[in-house]
């Protein structure tokens, strides 16, 4: 395109240098009665007004519970049941933490997310490498029917294969067990997908000159398609860890005992505990302690995730 | 290019993992559900009886069915528009130049990204009876507060709060991607035709969007069919069953009763009734578009 923003015309400055049909279109505006004018411009300013309270209503709206969650983790216990609540921890505690940390079996749950989140991540991030490097770049009989049904499951809603799964895991005995956790989580249609359409985005004469100084495909593979996607290999471990640090079901599921517990798991028995339930302070603590790294996480990668989220369009 | 038999083979090579893990963890569960809805086995006894349709049967006539059935219909009606409307609006509105654009975006979309589970257990401290933000906020405006989540009448609606928080932000960001992809040329030559904010929202933006508001909306539903963790966490499928949704109905089945034929037919009567949805609202799409 020709114009770059700022050579774009637009109402507000008339009087600049601009092409004709816009010079035309001021022209009719000066014309107009000025109470029609004065009329648009106040319709104006009101409809931004409204705009900015909309928006900052529901970022209010989105924020909140989160806010709400941090204050009561801060707050010593007599605080947490006052009623009308109040916002400000005063004073401040961390308590609650230390309740979380030192007296609950908390720690070992994060270690269990964790281990399961880097060896999913790993599983994921290899096998979506290969498949799609075979996908984009290597030619074999039956490859773009292999690729459709890749991609057909993503269409499968998962609870049609948990009940197969927890009984080949009961068979294998890998219930309550990492590999029971990890193993059936380690293919991804949207991995696959993903990173194929960035080796796709390759040039081949890259290719083409990495063959000419004697790599084979697992060179030219590590040396050029690696470094040049690494965007993109940055989105699908994001997502394969997200995935994993958030997974419900399964992990319910598979797990028995309390030492194999992941964070969510751990999460819900915790909150349906009658005895423990009613320890407001501990669970916003630990709701924090699980929702930090991920919120922290998206503010420093924003990008990796919106173009994780539009490629796959993932749902947590 | 090469394509000797050692070039041949390499593809396979590169892809058996994946192709492994597909056939182990997807493929191979699939046809294995779809056997054992024939089947009765409850996981103890040493042999699966087979009973031919018996498990359809059961399912297609048990009133918890439906009932489950019912209670995700409302939850889809009642999550997925507004989390698309409210999320289309904050697109457009997003899309403007207005200060602090880029950190109203961020916070929009971060409960897109929670963790469900401890978003859950903050919503169960909001929507507490006695000491809870909601019936706090409610009644400084003078209302009185429910019961909410222990309310067989509040329940359901409660936990589409919680879905519509959680969801706006992610409607949101697709909408924008594609607002941001219209030329800006095609909005300025609409409005030097004449057209105001309506009209050109009404025959250049729509248009554009119709394609992704379909695709937003065919994710959404399948999404919405598959709730669980909202409804594990908080609710237990109650009160009195008013939050029971289809898959909390078989996990009910398959992992306290452990009937696993009856939850396999279950799994595959929920996925033909998702297909036949999404079908159907493809089906819709492309004939609304094709009128348009």
């Amino acid at each position: 395109m020709a114009s770059t923003p700022d050579a774009v015309p637009t109402r507000d400055r008339p009087n600049q240098a601009v092409p004709c049909w816009d010079g035309l279109r001021a022209a009719g505006d000066s014309q107009r009665p000025t109470a029609w004018q004065y009329a648009r411009r106040i319709g104006r300013v009101a409809g931004s007004a409204l705009l900015l309270a909309v928006i900052a209503g529901w970022t209010t709206l989105a924020v909140i519970p989160l806010v709400w969650m941090l204050s009561t983790s801060l707050k010593p216990s007599d605080l947490i049941f006052t009623y009308p609540p109040r916002w400000i921890p005063d004073p401040p505690t961390l308590e609650h933490y230390a309740r979380i940390i030192t007296g609950s079996p908390f720690p070992r749950f994060f270690l269990n997310s964790a281990i399961v989140g880097i060896a999913t991540t790993i599983g994921q991030v290899v096998s979506s490498v290969l498949a799609a490097f075979a996908f984009a770049r290597l030619r074999f009989p039956g490859r773009d029917l292999l690729f459709l049904l890749f991609l057909g499951t993503l269409m499968v809603p998962e609870q049609v294969t948990y009940i197969p799964l927890f009984m080949v895991a009961k068979l294998f005995g890998l219930v309550d067990s990492y590999w029971g956790l990890v193993l059936p989580a380690i293919v991804t249609p949207f991995g696959i997908f993903l990173l194929r359409q960035a080796f796709l985005g390759v040039p081949s004469e890259l290719e083409d000159a990495a063959r000419i100084d004697g790599c084979g495909s697992w060179g030219v593979l590590w040396h050029v398609f690696l470094p040049v996607a690494r965007p993109a290999l940055a989105t699908a471990a994001l997502f394969a860890f997200l995935h994993s640090w958030n997974a419900y079901f399964w992990p319910l599921v598979v797990t028995q005992s309390t030492e194999m517990r992941t964070v969510p798991i751990g999460l819900r028995y915790f909150l349906r505990d009658q005895e423990l339930g009613t320890d407001w302070g501990a669970l916003m603590a630990a709701s924090t302690l699980v929702l930090v790294p991920v919120i922290v996480l998206f503010l420093a990668a924003q990008r990796q995730f919106i173009q994780g989220l539009l490629a796959g369009s993932l749902k947590g | 290019m090469q394509s000797t038999l050692a070039a041949r083979l390499q593809g396979y090579l590169f892809l058996s993992p994946a192709l492994i893990g597909l056939v182990v963890f997807v493929l191979g569960p699939m046809l294995y559900a779809f056997g054992l809805s024939f089947v009765r086995w409850d996981l103890i006894r040493p042999n699966p009886r087979f009973v031919g349709l018996d498990n359809y049967v059961t399912v297609l006539s048990s009133a918890e069915f439906w009932r489950a059935l019912w209670v995700t219909a409302i939850y889809t009606v009642g999550t997925v528009p507004p989390s698309m409307a409210i999320g289309l609006a904050l697109g457009l509105l997003l899309n403007r130049r207005i200060p602090g654009r880029g950190a109203f975006r961020a916070i929009c979309f971060i409960p897109s990204i929670t963790s469900l589970v401890a978003v859950a257990v903050v919503w169960a401290w909001i929507f507490h009876p006695d000491f809870g933000l909601l019936n706090a906020a409610l009644q400084t405006v003078g209302i009185q507060g429910g019961r909410w989540l222990g309310s067989p009448r509040d329940a359901l609606p409660a936990l589409m709060v919680v879905a519509i928080w959680r969801h706006v932000g992610y409607d949101m960001v697709i909408f924008l991607a594609v607002l941001q992809a219209i030329p800006r040329d095609l909005l300025e030559a609409a409005t030097v035709d004449g057209a105001g904010p309506w009209q050109r929202f009404r025959s250049v933006i729509l248009p554009l969007l119709a394609p992704t508001t379909l695709f937003v909306l065919v994710i959404s539903v399948i999404d919405s069919f598959q709730v669980f963790t909202t409804v594990d966490a908080l609710t237990q499928g109650g009160p009195a069953g008013a939050t029971t949704v289809l898959l909390y109905h078989l996990y009910e089945v398959a992992f306290v009763k452990f009937e696993m034929g009856r939850a396999s037919a279950i799994a595959y009567v929920t996925f033909a009734l998702v297909m036949a949805l999404t079908a159907l609202q493809l089906r819709l799409g492309r004939d609304h578009g094709q009128h348009a």
